[in-house]
């Protein structure tokens, strides 16, 4: 546990000296959901239609752009080997480093999306089910994408890559999440996808520590 | 019977399983042959026009099958994936990134036939069904494990790379086909599952089958001799390559 919350803080101290890690996602979260409006005839009907599909992929795009942080730093730096020769589970560091992730990138935008939310017209009972879809599918999305990252992290140019890698294995986690928005904003209980959204959550929780740790090993070796 | 783990053990030595493939490509070729020989004429000639879709209900003969595979040479890569990763056979290694290009293929084949077969029928080429959506995701989830064989150098690495994307893929398949078929559905209901009563005349269901495994064998041909290229290529500096080519 002690090694787990020396990881986390490491990750949360490094970020807090680089600002710009965790505040450009937010600012291109912004510009692409602004880039869709003017892609549209000004205040057109669809989308306010659009914007829980919008606002979810723009989440989905912005958490993807900020994975080249997790692993590669600490691979040219040699850091992930000591995790490997260290006596502590490496699926409990990685763990950590995913949580240290989702703390840094996820959550920001998770709390960037309702101001956005209102640009695109919606009332403060779909915002309230928009947080609670993305405090839901963001882990799952976060940790997804840190699997992949970590399947190519000794590649020396991964770019179109990993999000061919990532976007097809979260379509569930899109479907459940804008679908609850979605829901709320046609005034139908949006319990239901919100519970799936759980339930991938907890399944990648449990499973994508492991898997990546795995990648990890096969990338070292 | 424990000849049959020795037998096994020998098969994944490269040389012997080269030589295996060998003797067995001509047979499943042979078969491939008549079983889709024999589908093709029963299908497009002898069965009879659907009293409902005409003539375009022929298409069935290609789509069906096509779809079958795309989903059975993705458990079958898994499964190549599992013993990857827990035996670290080589063997496996080549079987999983061969699948991974076939299995693309058959899929591509599904959307293709899917397709022109839904412009008569639905009056569109494409609609965001839970089918053909779920479809084009799996696609998408071959292509993934091509592009990142690609490009991992090493051989060994790449696999391994490829066989927890392929695992991690397989979980997820069933979690996209009903989160997409929980978002939409359209496509017409299963025909041949039913296995008491098919919803089909025999006339149309003997060809289909016939197709379904001459898909399969045919499938069974295609891996075999791309993993042969694939040991070939790989094990190119030891000298049972030099006698085998020479």
């Amino acid at each position: 546990m002690q090694a787990f919350a020396a990881v986390l803080a490491r990750e949360l101290r490094l970020a807090a000296r680089r600002r710009a890690e965790w505040a450009l996602p937010l600012v291109f979260y912004a510009i692409v959901a602004t880039l869709f409006a003017l892609g549209a005839s000004p205040n057109a009907p669809w989308l306010k239609v659009a914007g829980p599909s919008i606002l979810w992929v723009g989440a989905l795009l912005a958490a993807l752009l900020s994975l080249e942080r997790l692993f590669r730093g600490d691979y040219e730096d040699g850091t992930l080997e000591q995790l490997f020769v260290s006596p502590q589970p490496v699926s409990l560091l990685v763990a950590a480093k995913l949580l240290a992730q989702w703390m840094i990138i996820g959550l920001p935008l998770t709390l960037m999306a309702p101001l956005l939310g209102v640009g695109f017209g919606m009332g403060t009972g779909v915002i309230g089910v928009l947080i609670l879809s993305l405090l839901l599918g963001m882990p799952a999305l976060v940790l997804t994408a840190g699997f992949a990252s970590a399947l190519v992290v000794g590649l020396p140019r991964t770019g179109v890559l990993l999000p061919v890698l990532v976007l097809p294995l979260v379509c569930p986690v899109v479907i459940f999440g804008a679908g609850a928005v979605r829901a709320a904003e046609t005034g139908v209980p949006a319990d239901a996808p919100l519970y799936f959204l759980g339930a991938i959550a907890v399944l990648c929780v449990c499973g994508v520590p492991l898997a990546a740790a795995a990648a990890l090993k096969n990338a070292l070796d | 019977m424990t000849w049959i783990p020795n037998w096994l053990h020998r098969l994944a030595s490269p040389p012997v399983f080269h030589g295996f493939a060998d003797r067995l490509t001509p047979w499943l070729a042979l078969a491939s042959a008549v079983l889709l020989g024999y589908g093709l004429v029963g299908g497009l000639a002898l069965a009879p026009a659907d009293y409902q879709q005409g003539e375009g209900f022929r298409i069935i003969y290609v789509h069906v099958p096509a779809a079958w595979m795309s989903l059975f040479v993705y458990s079958f890569m898994a499964g190549a994936a599992v013993v990857t990763l827990i035996w670290r056979i080589k063997l496996a290694e080549c079987v999983l990134t061969s699948c991974a290009p076939v299995g693309a293929s058959f899929t591509a084949l599904a959307l293709v036939s899917g397709m022109l077969w839904g412009k008569p029928m639905w009056g569109t080429y494409w609609t965001w069904d839970a089918r053909l959506t779920s479809e084009l995701i799996l696609l998408f989830l071959y292509l993934g494990v091509g592009g990142l064989q690609q490009a991992i150098g090493d051989p060994r690495a790449a696999a391994r790379a490829c066989a927890l994307l392929a695992v991690v893929g397989f979980v997820n398949v069933p979690i996209v086909h009903y989160s997409v078929e929980w978002w939409n559905t359209l496509h017409q209901g299963p025909t041949i599952t039913k296995f008491d009563k098919p919803s089909i005349a025999p006339s149309m269901l003997w060809p289909l089958l016939s197709m379904a495994l001459g898909f399969t064998t045919f499938f069974g041909y295609v891996l075999l001799q791309r993993v042969q290229n694939e040991l070939l290529w790989r094990e190119r500096g030891n000298p049972w390559v030099r006698e085998t080519l020479a």
